[in-house]
């Protein structure tokens, strides 16, 4: 077998940490999506999460509501999303691609089907943000079986028995939620951040990304001290929300935005 | 049939069940957690909380104590005479849950889990509500107790449902409006949702339906099993022998499952759920999962869903808001599934046909949402013989009402 996408970025990365963008897949349509994943990748992404829009985003802040209200005014389906990561992986083979969504458009579609054509369009890995470990057995056995990987959340409150639970399951990276509340909220504490991502590594081999409330160069530099990867996603997808109409500006800002992230975390890295 | 032998299985009222699901909340393959990682720990709290309280005889004893006293337990099961007289079939009794303080079986619940609350050191409390008397109810008991109360309600909602908007806000309630979605009741639990995600250290979630994450649909469920434990009693002392039917409205189930639980074992005894079929379960307008949808996730557990191919939830339809709500108890789901329950659909035309004809005959305005029940006792008892027995629970008082009927007849107030 072998090395999956998400390892082989994570071996590659030597000193450097992952960068790793959310869009949402659809908004304002799946043709500029996948024209922003390669603009992301241009940029600097390492992985890429692409969100699956759903009419009940409940973690989700306001930013990545109204991209999934946009997204599904064009009924831009599960199906069509990994369609599109099919057309991503015609030019690009070493960009990591996970999915990130609710359960229930994979609970319609049936797990075994979608384990089945996430594969097929060289998806790498999923993560389903309202299916804890408890729920999870029989999708993991459905992705794993397609050397996909399962992303899954920690967050500040996970106590410890609980992680090794997490542990069990996860594979690709963990997913470390920095803050209580939402995607997009505000609150971003570095320094526990660290304290807690050090804490998870003492204890897992999986690489660590943080994610929520990375909004600029500083803060994924900063966090990036600490982390394996970076996930930055609500502010990107202002970007894209902000200059709908525009898309020459929209992959301009955007590239500024990830980019700027990227030589601040490498820098970092460098001088340290 | 059944016989008048069995009084003393009725268990003592405010007793809690012991028909639990399993250690995670499973109903078959329904209920369950699917939740974000920032709620697990807050629930498992709950859990562990709930748990322990639901068999502590100090807790079920006050939470007895304010049932009595401040709620005005046990409420009558009323003989509908007139009404079972003219249909000259089966015989109709109403458990009048609207008579309860605050005017729904709502209140049940938000005192148990107000106690609850307490008992957990929490001092603000956030709801959901859809036609306004579960938020209504938990502004109440906020008030109750000396708690801050954050009562999110969909745009909608807050336009058909004034007056009981303007009740939370007289008990001291913040009523923020949700405009996200359909800006109906599944956006103001999803904004719940948000809220206590951001908010976990200092914050309880009353959730108003026998629906969420474990263990709100069994928590929920056995704050109203009072519901169909009076009914049991009192239908021992009436009729001397249990009902032959129980019929209750479902939107998300509370009053439902509250009325069917102590019945489970009763086989003889049919339990009928009454969802909201709109404009005719045809014409896809309605909020009937159980009877037109299939299973699925959403808020926090699985069950059956409106839901279209994509698996995105659709709008609901229904005249009453309070069944205007796009999934169901999970227990109902499994219910349904195991045949113990029959679930049917009553449409918008013939809950009001049967709110008129319960105020003009019986003297009583029932809420939109209990004369679903009515309107399905209504279309079965005159085929039935009249030594049979029907309990139709009212769920609730229909005075929240009054606009949308004025409405409806062309009427301005």
């Amino acid at each position: 077998m072998s090395q999956r996408r998400i390892a082989k970025r994570f071996a590659a990365a030597g000193e450097s940490k992952l960068l790793i963008p959310y869009i949402t897949a659809g908004d304002p349509d799946l043709e500029t999506t996948l024209a922003l994943m390669h603009t992301l990748v241009k940029a600097g992404a390492d992985v890429i999460e692409l969100g699956i829009p759903f009419s009940d985003p409940m973690a989700d802040g306001p930013v990545i509501q109204a991209a999934c209200e946009r997204a599904l005014k064009n009924k831009v389906s599960l199906v069509q999303v990994m369609e599109t990561v099919k057309r991503f992986r015609e030019t690009d083979n070493d960009t990591a691609v996970v999915l990130m969504g609710y359960m229930n458009p994979v609970e319609r579609l049936g797990y075994a089907k979608f384990a089945e054509l996430a594969a097929q369009a060289g998806v790498d890995g999923v993560l389903t943000v309202d299916m804890p470990p408890e729920e999870a057995a029989e999708l993991v056995e459905e992705l794993s079986s397609r050397e996909l990987d399962c992303v899954f959340l920690l967050s500040p409150t996970t106590p410890d028995a609980r992680m090794q639970q997490v542990f069990n399951m996860a594979s690709g990276y963990i997913y470390y939620v920095s803050l209580k509340g939402v995607t997009g909220a505000a609150n971003l504490d570095t320094d526990a951040v660290a304290t807690k991502v050090e804490h998870i590594k003492s204890q897992t081999s999986i690489p660590v990304a943080v994610g929520f409330g990375i909004r600029d160069a500083a803060s994924a530099a900063a966090i990036s001290q600490a982390a394996d990867g970076v996930v930055v996603g609500s502010v990107l997808v202002s970007i894209v929300g902000e200059h709908g109409q525009d898309k020459d500006t929209m992959h301009k800002t955007l590239f500024d935005m990830v980019n700027g992230m990227r030589l601040a975390m490498d820098d970092i890295q460098v001088t340290a | 049939m059944n016989t008048a032998t069995k009084p003393a299985d009725a268990p003592a009222i405010g007793s809690m069940s012991d028909n639990y699901p399993d250690k995670n909340g499973h109903f078959g393959i329904y209920g369950g957690s699917f939740i974000a990682e920032t709620l697990m720990d807050p629930v498992s709290e709950l859990q562990e909380a709930y748990e322990h309280y639901r068999k502590d005889p100090e807790f079920i004893a006050e939470f007895e104590w304010e049932l009595k006293n401040f709620v005005g337990r046990p409420n009558p099961l009323y003989h509908a005479r007139r009404w079972s007289d003219e249909g000259e079939g089966a015989q109709i009794w109403l458990k009048r849950e609207d008579l309860n303080h605050t005017g729904a079986h709502k209140i049940n619940n938000t005192v148990g889990q107000a106690l609850l609350a307490r008992r957990m050191g929490k001092k603000r409390i956030i709801a959901e509500t859809g036609a306004g008397q579960h938020g209504v109810a938990t502004a109440t008991v906020c008030a109750r107790w000396g708690m801050e109360c954050i009562v999110y309600m969909g745009e909608e909602d807050i336009v058909r449902q004034a007056p009981n908007v303007f009740r939370m806000k007289l008990l001291g309630a913040e009523v923020v409006p949700v405009i996200s979605g359909s800006k109906t009741l599944k956006d103001a639990l999803n904004e719940a949702m948000r809220d206590w995600v951001g908010n976990v250290d200092d914050t309880f979630y009353i959730i108003g339906t026998a629906a969420g994450p474990h263990p709100y649909p069994t928590m929920v469920r056995d704050f109203n099993s009072v519901i169909g434990r009076e009914i049991k009693m009192q239908s021992m002392e009436h009729m001397g022998k249990l009902p032959d039917m129980v019929v209750a409205c479902v939107g998300g189930g509370s009053n439902a499952i509250g009325a069917f639980h102590p019945f489970l074992d009763d086989k003889d005894v049919r339990l009928v759920g009454v969802e909201a079929g709109g404009d005719g379960l045809e014409t896809g307008r309605h909020a009937a999962p159980l009877s037109a949808g299939k299973p699925g996730v959403l808020h926090g557990n699985r069950t059956y869903l409106m839901e279209d191919d994509d698996g995105q939830i659709i709008e609901t339809h229904s005249v009453s808001a309070g069944l205007d709500y796009p999934g169901v108890g999970p227990e109902h789901a499994w219910l349904k599934d195991i045949g113990r329950c029959e679930y049917v659909a009553a449409t918008d035309t013939e809950a009001l046909d049967a709110t008129h004809k319960l105020c003009r005959i019986e003297g009583i305005i029932p809420a939109l949402e209990s004369a679903h029940a009515l309107a399905y006792a209504a279309k079965i008892a005159p085929d039935m013989s009249p030594d049979i027995n029907i309990v139709v629970n009212l769920s609730g008082r229909g005075d929240k009402d009054i606009n949308t009927l004025a409405d409806i007849a062309g009427i301005t107030l």
